[in-house]
């Protein structure tokens, strides 16, 4: 299942590029005088089959650097490289459309590709099933709850057969109990898929739960204030004292970067 | 505690799986619907009630003698001229041509509407140069073109015609920019990763995403064509064509008050009629999308 902690480690700087990679990059909204700085110089690097967590305080712009690789949006200074990948992403929100069945949102992410109906009909389900949404298809966005529209959203993700998966606090608005099993499902889908994750949260410990690396931003502007590895085993339990304790670490230094901006 | 109900990471899939749709199944809850033979009744007994309502005053104010009957005719009087009117196949041609009229006006108007929508919402410059004459042409009461309807195309269909394009159109037309201006910017973004642009994006998004906004154009572009094909139908008398607007004409004239009651409330079902058609589909479409309001 999972692969040891030092074949990983090695797969991840053994040569090869990294899958994103971001050099001195920089966002300003508006210009002059009252242009916002939203990012200040970040220099980040996602290796192939690397998982990612971004945590930071709110406005310390983990959505605007999303956005600018995701292509949604372009930095103002420094470059960034993605080496001609596929990029999916997922937002806060499922951004499912409401007049398609579950099944043709899946598709949607197909249709685009040019993909015949018969095929994209076998594939939506193939990957409705991954998310063991295999019985839902024809159902509509509404008639779902909230955790299984996010594992729609998902699976759409994951139709897009990209390399790099983006995800802007996915979990975020879910009950404690469903976000830890998207947690486990996650993990197992990523592993299999050997897909590159940039997880933006603001929740430490989804971030060290989840994360080969938990990237901490700081604050307005939004800069790397700390890197850190995480060595923990997986499969990884949310609760477990190892998790707890490393996200304590990570809260306390989160403290500090919050506490610069109080007066 | 969390620990207990948290699935240690890892387990086998299939118990993953199930606990996934152990949790499914309790979020989905059931769903309960009444009678169909129920829910009719609990539309249709508020609209008899009206009904009851609007023809007691009706009868309360011929009693109170205030008109003489020649002049304003009573329930009974003028439901009994209907149904004379409704057994005679000549009062059907009328009803058949004021259709046509609209049916035709409407569909043109659906084309021009959609056309015009379509550019305008698309490009900058024609938004800008147009955005606000389209909202303008709304408030223009149709019956003040007549006038240039007439000098145009001279007493004829045609000139009906325009007029209810012009009525109705620029509602059509806008009810498209609106549902293209608040096409949900989530939407967009999801769109863009997963990689539809211009046209595809236009064609599998925001058209799509714009049925709501364009529906109720269609509704309120409804609303006008059928009011200004009345007015045109009183303005414009076409020899050998007899419509409901004309059937109104020709009752002042001969001063047959219950003939031209009962056509009102011709032309007044007509108009509502159509008005529930479009409701029916609003609604299928707001249950199908889950914009569902909450009902009783």
């Amino acid at each position: 299942m999972t692969a040891p902690l030092t074949e990983r480690a090695a797969r991840r700087t053994g040569g090869a590029e990294p899958a994103v990679r971001l050099d001195g990059v920089s966002k300003i909204y508006g210009q002059g005088k009252n242009g916002l700085l939203a990012l200040d110089n970040i220099s980040l690097a996602v290796e192939p089959g690397e998982f990612v967590s971004l945590l930071g305080a709110s406005g310390c712009g983990k959505s605007t650097l999303l956005s600018l690789v995701a292509g949604l949006d372009r930095p103002t200074a420094g470059t960034l490289d993605t080496g001609g990948r596929k990029i999916a992403m997922m937002f806060q929100e499922p951004a499912l459309f409401p007049w398609l069945t579950v099944a043709a949102n899946v598709e949607m992410a197909l249709r685009v590709q040019g993909v015949g109906k018969k095929e994209r009909r076998e594939r939506a389900t193939e990957f409705l099933e991954i998310v063991h949404l295999g019985g839902f298809g024809g159902k509509r966005p509404h008639e779902l709850s909230g955790g299984m529209r996010q594992r729609v959203s998902l699976a759409r993700a994951l139709a897009q057969e990209a390399d790099v998966l983006l995800m802007d606090e996915p979990f975020g608005a879910l009950d404690a109990m469903t976000r830890d099993l998207l947690h486990d499902e996650l993990e197992r889908i990523w592993q299999k898929r050997g897909l590159s994750v940039l997880f933006v949260t603001h929740n430490v410990r989804e971030a060290v739960r989840l994360g080969d690396r938990v990237v901490l931003l700081s604050s307005r502007p939004g800069k790397v204030a700390e890197d850190f590895p995480v060595d923990i085993d997986r499969p990884r339990i949310t609760d477990s004292p190892e998790v707890a304790e490393l996200a304590s670490t990570i809260t306390d230094r989160l403290r500090k970067e919050v506490l610069r901006h109080g007066r | 505690m969390a620990v207990d109900q948290a699935p240690p990471a890892g387990q086998p899939a299939d118990v993953h799986a199930a606990q996934l749709a152990g949790l499914d199944a309790l979020e989905l809850g059931g769903s309960t619907s009444s009678g169909l033979a129920t829910r009719v009744w609990g539309r249709v007994w508020p609209m008899l009630l009206a009904i009851a309502i609007v023809l007691a005053i009706w009868q309360a104010i011929v009693w109170s003698g205030r008109w003489p009957e020649y002049v304003f005719a009573g329930p009974a009087e003028t439901f009994g001229k209907l149904g004379e009117r409704l057994s005679d196949p000549e009062y059907w041609q009328a009803i058949g041509v004021t259709m046509r009229r609209a049916v035709t006006g409407f569909a043109i108007s659906v084309l021009v509407g959609l056309v015009i929508g379509a550019l305008v919402s698309r490009i900058k410059v024609l938004r800008a140069a147009f955005g606000s004459l389209i909202t303008g042409l709304q408030t223009m009461p149709s019956i003040a073109w007549f006038p240039l309807a007439i000098l145009l195309f001279g007493l004829t269909e045609s000139a009906i015609t325009f007029v209810v394009i012009l009525g109705a159109a620029p509602s059509i037309a806008n009810g498209l920019i609106t549902g293209v201006d608040y096409t949900p910017p989530i939407l967009l973004r999801a769109s863009h990763v997963l990689g539809f642009r211009r046209l595809q994006l236009y064609r599998h998004v925001i058209l799509p995403a714009s049925l709501p906004s364009f529906l109720a154009g269609l509704k309120q572009g409804w609303a006008f064509a059928w009011r200004s094909l009345m007015a045109g139908e009183l303005v414009v008398i076409i020899a050998h064509q007899a419509s409901l607007g004309e059937r109104l004409y020709y009752d002042r004239e001969l001063a047959d008050s219950a003939g031209l009651l009962g056509t009102m409330i011709v032309i007044l079902v007509i108009g509502i009629g159509i008005d529930l058609l479009f409701e029916t589909g609003d609604n299928a479409l707001r249950r199908r999308w889950g914009l569902q309001q909450v009902r009783n």
